[in-house]
């Protein structure tokens, strides 16, 4: 399988480890990953708060990239995927808006690729073909699967399993051989988009999906969100030490990948300990 | 919606309008207060601003902190029986808000429009020089201090941004879009 992938800004910096283990997990399980040459960044959520028309054309310059490219598109981070997945959802759906924002982007959609988010990709997969994949089974891990807001609303244009229960991040952990445990925070949002500006509002989001992993004792939560990610290991209250995943690193444990440790380090919860503590790593 | 009062049916239905959502239709349930993460932190539940919009309260709204708070996760419009996908509403709130300069959240609008010019200039956002210039003009420049040390060791910030080649396009967008 072929795919455009386009990683966004923040797996370029403060979430690279995402981009890093995205790329070689995506390889060991056969999937190409093509990275979308010149690609912009998708406005996110500064530019859906004030430019309706601005939040729908800048992520439709990268639909029109990987229309060019004749890809469908893969896309790790779950914000950027909602921002491009939206553009794609009104170019293909709203035949006013198409024709102000092709005038705008200058270029003529025709509906050719398709948007993906890079969990989707993977769990296509099925359970099967990843479970034959795992060398070294995440025996003992027990972790809550965290698919936060982005990813799963809403639910008209994103089209997942299930947007009040989905699955599909359970079934790819339980494929890698770990434990993913139910809990009824899976697709709360955390607040990752007041991170920097209402501290005190972020501390209470984040504390209450902690608290609910740590009540179903889960050892850690696995994202597929570098927003979730870095909001969950950063706004924890001190001394919790509950390291955040990405999918894509758990990938990379149990298919035995040389470079996991590289990636663990660069967490700001280390979660090496954890992984020595079931034998997961040296 | 029937109104006697003019300024109130316009500001209605400019909310409807700009939003594109059938707020009309809002009898409230309050299943959107109930998922919504942000009502412990902000002065409206979801249904109130609605209903306030139904009643045609312009100044109540426009100076809300709440249409600011709500983080646009979309768990009130993913609910709603009556199609209304709220999370649309605050955001056409927000523009309105920021054209009748009357934002409550001003720090969250400093943040939204460092972000943004950070991408106008460079095609892509900086993170590293993006957040020192919110630290910087919002004047809280203490805080997180640690993180930020920790990413930069780690390598997680590179200090000088990457260009992309397409800039002048993503300058006309910017300008064709502006308001």
């Amino acid at each position: 399988m072929r795919l455009s992938y386009y990683p966004g800004c923040s797996l370029k910096a403060t979430a690279k480890e995402y981009d890093m283990s995205a790329r070689d997990a995506c390889k060991g399980l056969g999937i190409e990953l093509v990275e979308l040459d010149d690609w912009v960044c998708c406005g996110a959520t500064c530019a859906h708060s004030t430019n309706h028309m601005l939040s729908i054309a800048l992520p439709s310059q990268n639909v029109a990239l990987a229309q060019r490219a004749g890809m469908d598109l893969a896309i790790p981070c779950a914000a950027c995927y909602s921002r491009v997945k939206k553009a794609d959802y009104v170019l293909r759906n709203d035949d006013v808006m198409r024709q102000k924002v092709e005038d705008i982007v200058d270029f003529k959609y025709n509906a050719s690729v398709n948007v993906h988010s890079l969990v989707e990709v993977v769990g296509q997969l099925g359970e099967k073909a990843i479970a034959e994949k795992v060398q070294k089974p995440l025996k003992g891990l027990k972790v809550v699967c965290y698919y936060g807001c982005l990813m799963v609303r809403p639910p008209q244009v994103t089209c997942f399993d299930n947007t009040e229960h989905p699955m599909f991040l359970d079934n790819i952990v339980k494929a890698l051989g770990a434990e993913p445990i139910q809990w009824s925070y899976k697709t709360e949002c955390c607040g990752a988009s007041l991170s920097l500006t209402s501290k005190d509002v972020v501390h209470g989001m984040v504390g209450r999906i902690i608290d609910a992993a740590k009540e179903v004792e889960a050892m850690a939560i696995v994202t597929a969100c570098p927003l979730c990610q870095s909001n969950l290991e950063m706004r924890q209250a001190k001394g919790t030490d509950l390291p955040a995943f990405y999918f894509t690193e758990l990938i990379g444990l149990a298919l035995g990948l040389p470079a996991t440790k590289k990636w663990s380090n660069l967490h700001l919860v280390n979660p090496n300990p954890l992984l020595q503590s079931l034998s997961l790593a040296d | 919606m029937s109104f006697i009062d003019a300024d109130k049916r316009k500001f209605f239905n400019e909310v409807r309008e700009k939003s594109g959502q059938p707020i009309d239709l809002c009898y409230q349930c309050q299943k959107c207060a109930s998922g919504c993460i942000a009502t412990g932190f902000a002065d409206y539940y979801p249904n109130e601003i609605i209903r306030l919009v139904q009643l045609g309260q312009k100044e109540r709204v426009l100076n809300s902190s709440s249409i600011w708070i709500c983080s646009s996760c979309e768990m009130c419009g993913a609910r709603c029986p009556n199609g209304i996908n709220t999370a649309e509403v605050m955001d056409a709130l927000k523009e309105m808000a920021i054209a009748a300069g009357t934002v409550k959240e001003k720090n969250v609008l400093l943040f939204h429009n460092t972000f943004l010019s950070s991408v106008r200039a460079f095609g892509r956002v900086h993170e590293a020089s993006m957040m020192g210039l919110y630290k910087l003009k919002s004047g809280d420049l203490m805080s997180d201090m640690d993180f930020g040390m920790d990413m930069l060791k780690k390598g997680k910030l590179p200090l000088l941004p990457h260009r992309i080649k397409a800039r002048g396009k993503i300058k006309d967008i910017f300008n064709k879009t502006a308001h």
